[in-house]
Order: C-alpha cells, then structure tokens, then sequence
C-alpha cells in the first residue's frame, strides 16, 4: 500500500493549477459581492434592499451544483455569446459564496452599536463619513473570522468543478482511478487527494484562527 | 434556445420522482451528525489529552476537505451501497460543524450550573441529561436548523457516486434531450421552494431567541 506515491501524487498536483486558479476567481468575485450585497442589504432604500435581498435569497436557496450546472450548460443557450466552463464554474462559486459571505458582511455592519452612529450624527458626519471612518473600519474586525471560513468553503467548494469536466485535482484523480481499479490504488489516489486538500487548506485555517484571536483583541466590547 | 413550457410539464413528474431520495438522504445523514457530534463534542471535552487532541485533528481533517472527496474514497474504498456511503460520508462531514454548535451550547451554560450538580452531588451522567443539556440544547435549535439546510442543498454532489436524487435525473434529461435548461431550473426551484420557508421559520426562531443575524451561517463557526 501507499507504494505509487512517485506516479500517483504528481498526476493529481497536475490538476493543482485548475484548483487555484477556480479558487482565486471565485474569491475575488465572492469577496467584491458581499461586500456590495452584504452592504445593499443594509441600505435605507427599499428598492436597494430588495434586489440584493432577491439575489442572495435566490442563490442561497438553490444549491451550488445546481447553479454551476445552470451556468455551465443551460446558461450558454440562453445567451448569444459562449462562455468557457471555467468561467462558469468560476461565477457559479462567486456568486453562490458570495451570497453567504455578504451575510457575515450584513452581519458585521449590524453589530456595530447603534451608539456609534448616533454619535458620529452628532459630530455631524455626513452618511458616507459615518460609514468610512465610523462602521466600517468597526465592522471590518467583526467580519474578518467570518470571511475567513468563508475562503475554507470556497476551497472546498472547488472540488464541485470535477462535475462540469474541468481538470481540477478531483478530476485528475478520477481519471487515476478509471485506470488502476484494483482497491488498494483506489484507497490511495484518494488519500492522496484528501492530503493536499488538507495541506492547501491549513494556511487558511491558521490565517481564520489568527485573524480570530485578534478581532477580539486590545478592543473594549463594552 | 428558449424557455418550452410544454416540455418543463413534461419532465416535472420525472424530477419531481427524485424528490424522496434527496430528502430522505437529507434526514438520514442529519440524524447520523446530530447523533455523533454529540459523541465528538463530549469526546473532545475529555481530560485525556491525547484523545481529546486527536479528536479535534480528527474533525478538523474533515472539516476543511471537500465532502465530494470524502463521497469518492468511502464509495471506491468500502462495499456499501451509493445511498448507505452518501448518508454515512455527508452525516460524517456535518457532524464535525454540529459538533461546533453543540460545543457552542455547552460553553454558554453558567459554570455556576456545574457547580451548583456537584453540590447537590450529581453523578457526571446526571449533570449532563438533568442539568447542561437541557439548557444547552434549546438555544442552539435554530443553528441546528441551519445546518440541515445547509445539508439538504449539499445533497447534489452525491451524484458523484450514483444515487438517484434530482440532480442526477436532471443531468440524465439533458443528456438524453440536449436540453438543460428547463430540467436544472426546475432542479433549482424545488430546491429553493422547499428551503426557503425552512429558512424564514428558522429566522423566525433566531429573533424569538435574540440571535445575532447570520452568526449561524455557512462559514461562520457557531
């Protein structure tokens, strides 16, 4: 057992790049949503509120296979252009962590204590100075932990692109299995998988224990 | 290509079949995590350090790598059938974030209570089933809640390994048809009608119980 490390472990990091790059693209695109959606959902305008409200409920409420399928396949027929997989793959992990991370936004932005604003009111702060240099910067440290788990999800979440054939890790080690079927190759592709998977994902766990221990520290929660 | 309403009649009953696997698997691994992530959680609280520090590895490993991994190496690994393996691998997975929860309880529950059982010299079972749990367990039912959401719109990825559930006869249409659109937006509508109410009776017990807005979602560690 465990004697195929030298061709197995290279032929499933082959996949490594794909993994990264899915990861990357949907950080970035799940991280700009909550930002503007966790923040639209706390706006005083009904119309702002509702349609953030709207998009999140939506792709929160359906599962994200569903909608990496909906843009990988059902997507491209709706449209005049075509749309690589990776892309869709992409934007269904942008927009479906996305969603959940513009609650921890919402949240945050919530929790700030109503006293704050009263008082920069009374500094006579106009609403976006109230926002820049009062809640924000307060609410920014709330949601720090949140988002962080969020980035764990989100990895973990790439492993879903195997389904729509883009040549991630998972894929790569699906491919290893068609091929050496015997039960032991089978046990020890996916060992492998499930260790770099763990390895990719510690940094991120210690950065969320990290970013943890300090969002509640040398602040008064008073 | 667009919308066929005569054709979305057509395969509704069809998906509408997959409705029974999705939700049963749902209850089956709920009932599997709720049940070992109270084992996890005692088991982590032990005083034997080294149990209790391999417990916590043991859950972190499985917290933060994919479950569609996880599907893949119990399903290739052990002779179970593909609905057995996905309720026990998905069960598994969400009794790791349960067991947070449970944690979560338990920690909110006074040390006077504690002190207070071994005054009235309660045995160690006693305290548990007469004094913690009782008050552990009621303010932790919404985030539990959650979490079954959350693993009824998980249930997709075990057509990684076969079974049955909406997505896969969805997936199957297509392939059959070329047609993806009206099957995987109905897969999505089904999803969001029956996770959506669930949602706001939750919310609905998150504000009678003064919770924070969205401390119990998906990343956030309770």
């Amino acid at each position: 057992m465990f004697t195929n490390i030298d061709t197995f472990l290279p032929y499933i990091l082959g996949g490594l790049t794909t993994t990264v790059q899915a990861f990357l693209f949907g950080a970035v695109l799940a991280y700009s949503i909550a930002i503007v959606a966790g923040l639209a959902r706390t706006s005083r305008l009904a119309i702002v509120r509702g349609v953030a409200t709207v998009f999140v409920e939506l792709f929160r409420g359906t599962s994200l296979l569903v909608q990496m399928f909906f843009f990988a396949f059902a997507f491209p027929a709706l449209m005049p252009f075509t749309m690589s997989t990776f892309i869709a793959g992409g934007l269904a992990l942008g927009l479906n962590y996305g969603a959940y991370a513009s609650e921890v936004v919402r949240g945050a932005v919530l929790a700030v204590p109503k006293g704050q604003k009263e008082a920069a009111i009374s500094l006579n702060m106009s609403k976006f100075q109230t926002m820049r240099r009062v809640v924000l910067p307060q609410a920014f440290r709330l949601m720090l932990p949140g988002l962080g788990n969020n980035a764990i999800e989100l990895l973990k979440g790439t492993s879903l692109v195997y389904f729509i054939s883009l040549a991630d890790m998972t894929f790569n080690a699906n491919i290893l299995r068609s091929s050496n079927t015997s039960l032991v190759s089978q046990v020890e592709i996916y060992t492998y998988l499930l260790l770099v998977y763990f390895v990719l994902a510690l940094p991120l766990v210690f950065l969320t224990r990290w970013l943890e221990k300090r969002a509640s520290k040398g602040v008064s929660t008073a | 290509m667009t919308w066929d309403w005569a054709f979305a009649f057509e395969i509704f009953p069809r998906i509408l079949q997959g409705v029974g696997v999705t939700i049963g698997a749902t209850f089956s691994a709920f009932a599997i995590s709720l049940t070992l992530g109270l084992v996890l959680t005692l088991l982590r609280r032990s005083s034997f350090k080294p149990l209790s520090l391999t417990v916590a590895g043991i859950i972190e490993f499985i917290r933060v790598t994919p479950p569609l991994v996880q599907l893949f190496f119990v399903y290739f690994a052990f002779d179970m059938g593909p609905f057995l393996t996905g309720a026990i691998v998905l069960g598994v997975h969400y009794s790791t974030y349960v067991s947070e929860v449970y944690r979560s309880g338990i920690n909110s529950v006074p040390k006077s209570q504690w002190e207070a059982s071994r005054a009235l010299n309660f045995s160690p079972v006693q305290t548990w089933r007469k004094v913690v749990l009782p008050q552990a367990i009621p303010p932790i039912i919404p985030m539990l809640g959650n979490y079954l959401i959350i693993l009824f719109k998980e249930t997709p990825l075990l057509m990684g390994i076969y079974v049955t559930e909406m997505m896969m006869i969805a997936r199957s249409i297509g392939a059959e048809t070329y047609r993806f659109l009206e099957p995987i937006t109905i897969v999505g509508f089904i999803f969001l009608v029956l996770s959506y109410p669930c949602a706001l009776f939750i919310r609905y017990l998150e504000r009678k119980s003064g919770q924070i807005p969205g401390s119990a979602e998906k990343g956030v560690k309770a």
